[in-house]
């Protein structure tokens, strides 16, 4: 027995993004509905629980002015799909995949649930192939490889926005010739999002975009379903069109506070700060649609913009976040108020599957061991920053004062950089010399000898 | 196998409950939906059952069937399983990628262990012999390294009355027929939730040698004991397990991926047909078996991977090896439980978690141990398990429970990550109840002086944390020399001996070697301290 093609007048109840239908049976876990209210709009909405007697629905749109004798619903049998297929490639959508663009809806191959499927782990293909953002601090450092789900960690104020659309711009992989990006938008304001676009439209790399956008009045429950509708399209580009799609997901921390909203409007159980339990297992659902499948050419990668509330990185959203996501690019406030972009954190910055997708072959022989030289390096300058800070600088000792100016020039000459300057990996590692020879030689432990004298010497 | 026993009334994610049309036991495995998905009865009133559904219910409706199938859910054992890769409740993830492809369905049912592969068996008895639970009736070669004797069940006893002679045979063949007319093969099942008999359990006598410095010397865990691993993200805990999972001295080692990365998974599948183990020769992945349930599969199959595990580990055991158990995480766990008790609308103890949070983390440690085993020979099984507290807090409740019952502590240092220095075990806030059977074993198979020497680098260490907390506050050219000296030292030491690396031959020490960098070091203290 199926519900599909049903129609049903009235509700039982609202409250909020819930609503409450009885008086159908049969109607599936997880169905689309559309609501329709008096006013003729239809909003899509997917069943919650559902019992003998009817079902509650998450409402994917704004709920406010419905009625319950006037609304209607109407059941589809099956659950929410998006159409996928090659004329997505420059098209503008709103939050629930429906053109925003003034054109008329793309052409599909096929429609999709949009939940996906999880890869069998067996099918995977271990992301090895160097991502280069053009970006010193991210590629030396914090390399990026194809298939890789990595977070932007930012604070308001601090320069994720020029950050992202450089790396949009910019990013590319060697050898590699379909290139695509997904942008969505997860509570933007509209002066943002409309930044991004003109940005992209302007560079040029319209053609290879997809965006979706839920922008910050658009309904927040809206926002669970749009990073659902992008991977869905960046899954067919990847793993069906070949291509490389890199999917910057903007912000996560709009996403928790709607998946926040609907678990309270429901009476579930709180754990940490009122986000329900499942915050991680449903995190992971959107970030796990990462990655490569063996046989299959593409891949997806994700940059998820996360914002931190008020700069704490243990709010369960980054926390969790971090827990499922392959490192972490971390943005600080501290250095952005020196007037250095991008304000990288090196330190806390880390990128899990940069050992097996750089060195020799894969970006260059001495990346490395020049990687962790600069780690060891920057290290001893934040001790030596600290030190400098409680008994002044002129009691440090000399080695000290040393690691401050080469912490000087590190963030002048290698982390520091232009917004519209791409480096490649060759140029961005010859700049790491160039600061590491501040450095006396004794202190290059961390560079095997054969490294340093093909690279040290001027 | 399977009729209709009863019709669903209603679905809220992983449970569903039903009106049961035939009585069902308590545990027993249903197929929910006309797709027969996998579940099993958690609640039973007079007219309703609450079945946890080990798969996507989407699609499923009120007034679907549910089907009974009068078993409870059990794993399967027998030759075949080293090598394996599974899901949390052991469906084989290889073979499932090759009946449907790259992504997960639904609905697919396939036995853990393939009923046609062959092994060359041999009997070890002769028909007319009496046998008991856990006697050898014969063995197989499961690998190259490993025997696997096939043994008697557990409740089986009787008079063999025909024994299959030397040959190949299927896991479901039957090899051996009692004078009852039972007819006994190489496959077992067992319910991952009971714990498997055994004749005796013995006090941890050994160390479990992983080849890691800062974990052998100065916090080691013992073979049949229980550690856990608590680390923020981005602190190691997976590299360090996945450093356990290759170069651990055990016979069988079992990874459960519980609620995490695929990739990490991937990588394992990947590596482990490649790299060789020091002491057989033989390729890792033989001694290997990986229960991968990751984030995005179901969340109730999560909760059942542990038990899935430790079922296996207890089997190896029983067979005699000695067995590792990896879990990476048990927070996942932990949280797959609080869902499901959410969804059944239970009150929730601290931080919505259940109340029974602690009893049953005590019943999968305690799964844990040395014995003998039933048919007299010794076994053991060792679990290691990550824990990733919120925000890196350890006073959470799964890390505090946990603390409880486990005898090893390794805390990972998010500071010392920062800096990379891996593994980020923390020298300070680590521990482990070093029960006295492992201090004999080095004394007797590494050196006398173990004892003693790492007494004295326990004390060093902490000494230099003092000096350093000074240092940070004078600067190092106003302590004494002395003092600088002991600084200086424990900057080798954490750079040469604590630090690791995973990614070349460095990544296994062997013990004699450890405690000959350890000597080294507290002579070179001894003589800097005197000058």
């Amino acid at each position: 027995m199926t519900t599909a093609g049903l129609e049903r007048r009235g509700l039982a109840e609202l409250r909020g993004p819930l609503a409450f239908v009885e008086g159908v049976a049969g109607i599936a876990f997880h169905e689309f509905v559309d609501l329709v209210g008096s006013d003729g709009e239809t909003r899509p909405a997917r069943v919650l629980s559902t019992t003998e007697r009817g079902a509650i629905v998450e409402v994917f749109g704004v709920t406010d002015g419905l009625k319950l004798d006037t609304s209607r619903v109407r059941f589809h049998g099956r659950p929410m799909r998006f159409g996928v297929g090659p004329e997505l490639l420059g098209r503008v959508f709103d939050g629930l995949g429906r053109p925003r663009d003034a054109l008329p809806p793309p052409a599909c191959v096929e429609r999709r649930p949009i939940g996906g499927s999880p890869i069998n782990p067996c099918r995977r293909a271990y992301p090895r192939d160097f991502l280069e953002t053009g970006i010193s601090a991210i590629d030396a450092l914090n390399s990026v490889v194809l298939g890789q789900k990595i977070p932007i960690f930012t604070e308001s104020g601090l320069a994720h926005d020029a950050l992202a659309m450089q790396i949009i711009r910019q990013a590319h992989a060697p050898s590699v010739e379909k290139f695509a990006v997904v942008f969505v938008a997860l509570g933007l304001p509209r002066d943002t999002a409309t930044r991004y676009l003109d940005d992209l439209q302007t560079s040029g790399s319209r053609g290879r975009l997809i965006a979706f956008l839920n922008l910050a009045d658009d309904p927040t429950s809206e926002r669970l379903i749009t990073p659902r509708l992008a991977l869905t399209a960046a899954e067919y580009l990847a793993f069906d069109a070949g291509y490389h799609v890199l999917v910057v997901l903007h912000d996560i921390t709009n996403y928790g506070e709607a998946l926040r909203e609907i678990s309270a409007a429901r009476g579930e159980v709180p754990s940490r700060k009122g986000y329900p339990g499942y915050l991680y297992s449903d995190l992971a659902s959107l970030f796990e649609r990462a990655g490569r499948i063996a046989g299959r050419g593409g891949s997806i990668t994700q940059i998820p913009i996360v914002t931190l509330p008020s700069g704490d990185l243990s709010h369960p959203i980054p926390d969790l976040t971090g827990y499922v996501t392959e490192g972490q690019i971390v943005l600080d406030r501290e250095i952005a108020r020196r007037g250095i972009y991008p304000p990288i954190a090196v330190l806390s910055s880390l990128s899990r599957l940069m050992a097996d997708g750089i060195g020799e072959g894969r970006t260059r022989d001495d990346h490395p061991d020049v990687a962790k030289q600069l780690y060891a390096a920057v290290a001893r300058v934040e001790r030596a920053r600290g030190l400098a800070s409680i008994i002044g600088v002129d009691e440090l000792t000399e080695i000290e004062r040393t690691y401050l100016r080469f912490g000087e020039r590190f963030e002048r000459e290698l982390l520091a950089q232009r917004g519209n300057e791409s480096r490649t990996i060759a140029e961005t590692l010859d700049r790491a010399w160039t600061v590491l020879r501040e450095l006396p030689r004794t202190e290059l432990t961390r560079v095997r000898d054969k490294t340093l004298e093909k690279y040290l010497a001027p | 196998m399977s009729d209709t026993a009863g019709q669903i009334t209603e679905i809220s994610g992983w449970v569903v409950r039903a009106r049961a049309a035939t009585p069902l036991a308590l545990r027993e495995v249903v197929l929910v939906g006309h797709e027969r998905l996998i579940g099993e009865v958690i609640a039973l009133t007079r007219d309703e059952v609450t079945i946890q559904v080990y798969e996507e219910t989407e699609g499923v409706a009120p007034g679907d069937p549910i089907y009974a199938t009068g078993e409870p859910l059990s794993i399967e054992l027998g030759p075949g399983l080293l090598g394996g890769v599974f899901d949390g409740v052991q469906r084989p993830l290889r073979k499932l990628a090759d009946e449907e492809g790259d992504f997960i369905g639904r609905g697919q049912r396939m036995t853990a262990l393939d009923r046609e592969a062959l092994w060359e068996f041999t009997p070890e008895i002769e028909s007319g012999r009496a046998i008991h639970e856990g006697d050898v009736l014969g063995r197989v070669m499961e690998t190259p390294a490993l025997a696997h004797p096939i043994v008697v069940p557990a409740g089986v006893s009787g008079t063999v009355q025909w024994i299959a002679p030397a040959g190949p045979r299927r896991v479901a063949d039957t090899i051996a027929r009692l004078d009852d007319g039972r007819e006994l093969t190489m496959l077992q099942k067992w319910r991952a939730r009971v714990r498997r008999p055994v004749r005796e359990r013995l006090v941890p006598d050994a160390p479990l040698i992983t080849g890691q410095r800062v974990l052998d010397t100065f916090f080691p865990l013992a073979r049949g004991g229980t550690a856990a691993m608590p680390g923020g993200f981005g602190t190691g805990k997976t590299v360090t397990q996945h450093q356990l999972c290759r170069w651990a001295e055990a016979d069988v080692i079992i990874f459960v991926g519980c609620g995490e990365r695929g990739n990490e998974i991937t990588q394992l599948i990947d590596e482990l047909p490649r790299l060789v183990d020091p002491r057989t020769k033989r390729l890792l992945a033989e001694r290997t078996i990986l229960i991968a349930n990751t984030s995005n599969m179901p969340v109730s199959a999560r909760e059942a991977s542990l038990f899935t595990g430790a079922t296996i580990g207890e089997y190896y055991r029983d067979l005699g090896y000695d067995v590792l158990l990896l879990a990476d995480s048990i927070s996942r766990w932990a949280e797959a439980l609080r869902e499901i008790s959410g969804r059944l609308g239970e009150m929730p103890a601290e931080e919505g978690y259940p109340p029974y949070l602690s009893s049953a983390l005590a019943a999968f440690f305690e799964r844990a141990g040395q014995v003998v085993t039933l048919s007299g020979g010794r076994g053991s099984l060792t679990i290691i398990t990550a824990i990733s507290p919120p925000a890196g807090d350890l006073t959470e409740p799964v890390t505090r429970h946990a603390a409880r019952f486990v005898r090893t502590f390794w805390t990972l240092d998010r500071q010392l990550a920062a800096a990379r220095v891996f593994p980020a075990v923390s020298t300070r806030s680590s521990y482990s109840e070093t029960p006295a059977g492992v201090t004999s074993w080095w004394s007797s198979n590494v050196s006398p002086q173990w004892a003693a020497t790492r007494e004295e680098a326990m004390k060093f260490l902490e000494e230099a944390a003092l000096i350093e907390e000074t240092a940070r506050l004078v600067g190092v050219d106003s302590l004494p020399e002395r003092e600088q000296f002991v600084l200086h030292l424990a900057e080798r030491f954490q750079e040469d001996f604590l630090r690791q690396n995973a990614y070349d031959e460095d990544a296994w020490c062997a013990p004699a070697r450890q405690m000959e960098m350890l000597e080294r070091f507290m002579k070179m203290r001894r003589e800097g301290v005197a000058s």
